[in-house]
């Protein structure tokens, strides 16, 4: 008598898969991590004592207050991120033209001095400005899109192409000796504590 | 059909990675557009800084976040040199800290962070954020 072979029941099989679909498709959280790159200088008690005399007219000025106003090269601001990102661009490629504007990119520096009472969401937003600037000045000499020069700007020493070194070098124009024509000249102050925070 | 699911389970399986840190802190993440990515995520330090979720046991200041705990200020540097025992000789200093804060947390608290990072040497950072979706 030939035996039936016992068999598992396979009905239910598509619910239990579903199951565990739909448990992973919960638990899975996409890393996403994005954000502004930012490099910090060294350490307040590394840093030599300098008397270098920065010229008012190579500042570029930003504060904000406690209560999240800006204040730009003095005036209170009233307009958009967008129109700061235009007056940053035009600040650090003036060349010497306007002689209350920057001397060169090379000496042109963005100052930004926050309050301790600042939110960080404020700060991001304006820090987000000034890189924009800088951005678009950049992927415009390297003739690519931001988008572009932002992947290509991530990680130059490890980068994924080999042209996008040169592009690199390109868009900061970096001279024979290795120094930079437009170096991002970001300028983070100690935040005022006139806030009280 | 069963085939399908059975295929998307595995994707999902295959690419699902557990969260190690319970989050703490509140984490509303400030818009911007310039965002980076990241290239090396092995080389990546989180802080998570805000407000606490639990207000009445932590209190309603914003707290820095470091592997379940909360640490001061005066941690970090101890913070950063135990992560990079955890890196490569050759990749020490090439660590990235990652610092996911809270939109409403206050500027003051994060300048003393940069400091200690900096006296920690670890001066390559990334504030976390979202793409701002523009509307024009």
């Amino acid at each position: 008598m030939a035996r039936s072979t016992p068999e598992i029941p396979n009905a239910s099989m598509a619910d239990i898969a579903f199951l565990l679909l739909t448990f992973f498709l919960m638990t899975t959280t996409v890393s996403s991590d994005k954000g502004l790159l930012l490099f910090l200088p060294p350490p307040p008690e590394a840093l030599p004592p300098t008397d270098v005399e920065i010229q008012e007219r190579n500042l570029f000025k930003i504060q904000i207050n406690s209560s999240d106003k800006l204040l730009i090269e003095g005036e209170p601001w009233v307009s958009t991120n967008r129109d700061l990102t235009d007056k940053i661009k035009v600040f650090i490629m003036n060349n010497g033209q306007d002689p209350a504007s920057s001397d060169n990119p090379e000496k042109a520096i963005v100052s930004l001095k926050a309050d301790r009472g600042t939110t960080h969401k404020m700060f991001i937003e304006i820090l987000d400005a000034v890189q924009a600037a800088y951005h678009e000045i950049y992927a415009e000499r390297a003739g690519v899109t931001v988008k572009d020069w932002r992947e290509i700007s991530s990680d130059p020493e490890n980068a994924q192409k080999p042209e996008w070194k040169q592009l690199y070098d390109r868009g900061r124009g970096v001279r024979p000796d290795g120094s930079v024509e437009i170096p991002m000249a970001l300028s983070i102050a100690e935040p005022t504590k006139a806030g009280g925070s | 059909m069963p085939d399908v699911v059975f295929m998307l389970l595995f994707f999902f399986m295959v690419t699902t990675k557990m969260r190690e840190t319970n989050i703490n802190v509140e984490q509303r993440m400030p818009q911007a557009t310039q965002l980076k990515k990241l290239a090396k995520k092995s080389l990546v330090a989180y802080l998570y800084v805000g407000a606490p979720k639990k207000a009445e046991e932590f209190g309603i200041e914003p707290k820095i976040q470091a592997n379940d705990v909360f640490i001061e200020t005066k941690g970090i540097i101890q913070w950063v040199n135990s992560e990079k025992a955890k890196q490569d000789e050759v990749d020490r200093d090439a660590i990235t800290v990652s610092l996911k804060v809270d939109n409403a947390a206050k500027r003051g608290l994060i300048a003393d962070v940069e400091t200690e990072l900096r006296r920690a040497n670890a001066r390559k950072i990334l504030y976390s954020a979202n793409q701002r979706i523009e509307k024009d």
